[in-house]
C-alpha cells in the first residue's frame, strides 16, 4: 500500500470520527451530569436529520442554513424530555433508568415511522455537494464540512464548559450534586441544561450528516453504539476524552475495514474498546 | 401474599399452562402461549445473573445464539440429535461466558452493562461475516422426520409447548436451588454489599462467574428450542442486542431478583407485543412501536419495582417480614442525602 493511500484512508477515518465525537460529546455530558446512559440519544440525531430534511423538502432551505434552528429545536426537545420524563427517574435505580431511555428510543422510532414513513430519504442538492482535492488526495466536500462543523461545535461546547459561569455551574453539578446545590446552583436547571446541550449536539451532528447520509427512522442505531463506545473509551463524562476517542475510533474503523474486511470493522472497534476498559476501566481520560 | 396463597397461585398457573393448548386450539393463541413460555424461560435465566447477582448483562443474546447455532450446526453437519446439541450449546455458552466474564467483571454498574453490549455486538458481527456459520443469511434447518429424536414436529405445536414448559420449570428449579444454596447468599451479599462481602472473604469474581455460567447455559438451551421451533436462524433473530434487552426487560417488568417476576413480565410483555402487533402492526406505520415504547416508559417510571413489587405492596405477606427483600431488587436504592 502506498503512503498516499494510507494517508487518504487515515484522513477519511478522521473525518468520520470527528462526527462520531460530536454525537458522543452530547451523550457524555448527560452521563457526566446525571449518571444516566441515554439509549435514546441516536433518536435526537434522527430528529435533527429529519428537521434538516423537512427544511429542505418544504422550503428549499439548505441543512447548513437551518443548522442553528435545528440546534435550538433539539435543545428545546432535550430539555423537554428531561422535564417530562427523566426528572421523574433521577434517583431511580440504574435498571429503570436504562429502560426508561430504551422505551423512549422505541417510542421515538415508532413516532418517526408514523409521521414520516419508514422510507429512506435524502437531501439531494446541498450547497456542499462535490469533492475537494489536494496533494493527490480526494474527499467528499459534505464529509469535510461535516467534520469541520463537528469540530467547531465540540470546541464551542468545550469552551462553554470551561469559560462561562453557566458551564462552570454545570461542571460543578457533575462533580458533586450536593455541594453544588449548597453553593446555590439549581440542580434541576443544570440537568435540563445538560439534556438540552446533549440533544443539541446530536441535532447538529444530524444536520451535518443529512448532507450525505440517508435519513430514516432507525438511523440512530448506526450511531448510538459508536457513541457508547466513545463515551466509555474516553471516560464517562469527559468531553475531551470523547473527542480523542472519536478520532481514534474513526481511524481504526476506516483503516481496519480497508486492511482487513469491512464486515469486521465493528469487531475491531469493539475489541479495542474492551481492551482499553479492561486495562483502564475508567477509560482513557476518565477519573478513577 | 402469604406463602400458601403464593403456592396456590403457582400451582394454578402451572395447571393452566399445562392445559392451555388442549383447551385453546387456535394456532395464533397456541403460538402466543409458546412465545410466553420461551420468553419467560429466558427472563428467569437472565435473572440469575442480572437479578440475583446484580450484574446487568445486555449481551445475553450471544449465549442464546450460541445455543441456537451449536445445536443447528451439530445436527446439520454431523447428524447429532438437537437434544444432545442443546446440552452441547449450553456447555459452549458456559465456556464462552467464562471467557467474557473474566475481563468484564472488572467493570461495575453501567460500565459492565456497556461492555456486555459490546460483547454481544462483536459476536453478532463475527457471525454476520462468517460464511461457514451462514453469514448474514443464516440457516434454514432441514425438515427431517417428525419426532422426538429429530426435535421437530410439523403438524402440531403441542410438543413445543410442553418442551418450553419443561425448560421453564428446569430453569426455575436451577434458580430456586441457587437461591437456597450458599451461592445464593453470597450473590445477594455481592449485590447489596460488595465491599463487606469481599472483606468477609467472599470471592466476588468466582460467584459472579458461577451465576453467569448458569445463566448463559440456560439461555443457550432456550436458543436451541427456538431454532428447532422456528427451523430458521440468522444473526438478526438470535444474536441481536434488542433480544438481549428483551431478556432483561421481562425480568424488570415482572420484578428483578424474584423467582416468578420474569414469568409475569414475559406474559405481560408478550401479550402487549402480540396485541399491538396484531392490532396496530402490519400497517408499517409504527403504531405498535409507539404503544410498546410508551408502555415501557410508563412502567419504568411509575413502577420501578415491577409488577411483583406492586403485588407485594398490594397484598403484603402476613407475619414477620420474610427473609430476603421480596422484589426489593428494584426498590429505589437508599441514597445518602
Amino acid at each position: 500500500m502506498t503512503g498516499q493511500l494510507l494517508l487518504q484512508t487515515v484522513l477519511s477515518g478522521l473525518l468520520v470520527g470527528l462526527v462520531y465525537a460530536l454525537v458522543a460529546v452530547g451523550l457524555t455530558i448527560i452521563f457526566g451530569v446525571m449518571d444516566i446512559v441515554n439509549f435514546a440519544h441516536g433518536e435526537f440525531l434522527m430528529v435533527g436529520m429529519y428537521a434538516s430534511f423537512w427544511g429542505f423538502a418544504l422550503w428549499k432551505l439548505d441543512p447548513l442554513f437551518t443548522l442553528p434552528l435545528t440546534a435550538l429545536a433539539l435543545f428545546a426537545l432535550g430539555a423537554a424530555v428531561y422535564r417530562l420524563v427523566i426528572r421523574r427517574i433521577t434517583d431511580a435505580p440504574m435498571l429503570s433508568q436504562i429502560f426508561t431511555t430504551f422505551g423512549l428510543m422505541i417510542l421515538a422510532r415508532g413516532l418517526a415511522q408514523y409521521l414520516w414513513k419508514p422510507d429512506f430519504r435524502s437531501v439531494d442538492r446541498t450547497i456542499v455537494a462535490g469533492k475537494v482535492a489536494f496533494a493527490g488526495l480526494q474527499f467528499g466536500l459534505p464529509q469535510v464540512v461535516a467534520a469541520g462543523g463537528a469540530v467547531a461545535t465540540t470546541g464551542a461546547v468545550w469552551w462553554f464548559l470551561r469559560s462561562t459561569r453557566l458551564g462552570a455551574a454545570l461542571e460543578a453539578t457533575a462533580a458533586d450534586k450536593e455541594a453544588a446545590a449548597l453553593m446555590g446552583i439549581d440542580a434541576q436547571k443544570m440537568f435540563a441544561l445538560a439534556w438540552g446541550i446533549g440533544a443539541g449536539c446530536a441535532g447538529v451532528a444530524g444536520a451535518l450528516l443529512s448532507t450525505y447520509y440517508p435519513i430514516f427512522p432507525e438511523v440512530g442505531a448506526n450511531f448510538i453504539l459508536m457513541a457508547f463506545v466513545l463515551v466509555a473509551l474516553g471516560g464517562f463524562g469527559s468531553v475531551t476524552g470523547a473527542f480523542w476517542a472519536g478520532i481514534l475510533v474513526g481511524v481504526v474503523e476506516v483503516v481496519g475495514g480497508f486492511l482487513w474486511d469491512p464486515a469486521y470493522k465493528l469487531v475491531l472497534v469493539l475489541a479495542l474498546y474492551l481492551l482499553v476498559v479492561w486495562l483502564r476501566p475508567q477509560g482513557l481520560l476518565g477519573k478513577a | 401474599m402469604s406463602r400458601r396463597t403464593g403456592l396456590a397461585v403457582g400451582l394454578a398457573s402451572l395447571l393452566g399452562a399445562a392445559l392451555f393448548p388442549l383447551l385453546v386450539t387456535r394456532p395464533t393463541w397456541q403460538n402466543t402461549a409458546i412465545l410466553m413460555l420461551m420468553t419467560a424461560q429466558l427472563g428467569v435465566a437472565w435473572n440469575i445473573l442480572g437479578g440475583y447477582a446484580g450484574q446487568v448483562s445486555l449481551g445475553h443474546a450471544a449465549f442464546f445464539g450460541t445455543g441456537a447455532y451449536v445445536s443447528t450446526l451439530l445436527s446439520m453437519r454431523l447428524g447429532v440429535s438437537p437434544w444432545a446439541g442443546m446440552l452441547a450449546g449450553g456447555a459452549v455458552a458456559a465456556a464462552l461466558s467464562a471467557v467474557i466474564g473474566w475481563p468484564c467483571f472488572r467493570l461495575k454498574g453501567h460500565y459492565f452493562a456497556m461492555a456486555t453490549i459490546a460483547v454481544g455486538e462483536i459476536v453478532q458481527a463475527l457471525v454476520n461475516g462468517w460464511e461457514a456459520l451462514g453469514g448474514a443469511v443464516g440457516f434454514s434447518l432441514p425438515f427431517t422426520e417428525s419426532g422426538l429424536w429429530g426435535f421437530v414436529w410439523g403438524r402440531s405445536k403441542l410438543p413445543y409447548h410442553y418442551i418450553a414448559l419443561g425448560l421453564l420449570l428446569l430453569t426455575l428449579s436451577v434458580n430456586w436451588l441457587v437461591t437456597r444454596s450458599h451461592v445464593g447468599y453470597y450473590l445477594r451479599a455481592i449485590k447489596d454489599e460488595p465491599d463487606a462481602a469481599r472483606s468477609l472473604g467472599v470471592s466476588l469474581g468466582r460467584y459472579k462467574q458461577i451465576a453467569m455460567m448458569l445463566s448463559s447455559a440456560l439461555a443457550a438451551m432456550g436458543g436451541t428450542l427456538y431454532a428447532q421451533k422456528e427451523l430458521f436462524i440468522d444473526p438478526g433473530s438470535t444474536l441481536s442486542t434488542s433480544l438481549s434487552i428483551k431478556m432483561a426487560l421481562v425480568a424488570i417488568l415482572g420484578g428483578v431478583g424474584t423467582l416468578t417476576g420474569p414469568i409475569v413480565g414475559a406474559v405481560v410483555l408478550t401479550a402487549i407485543e402480540e396485541a399491538s402487533r396484531i392490532g396496530f402492526g402490519g400497517t408499517g406505520r409504527g403504531t405498535d412501536l409507539i404503544v410498546y415504547g410508551l408502555l415501557i416508559v410508563v412502567i419504568a417510571v411509575y413502577q420501578p419495582s415491577g409488577i411483583m413489587g406492586w403485588v407485594a405492596r398490594r397484598w403484603p405477606a402476613p407475619g414477620p417480614a420474610p427473609t430476603g427483600p421480596p422484589a426489593a431488587g428494584l426498590a429505589p436504592e437508599a441514597k445518602p442525602s
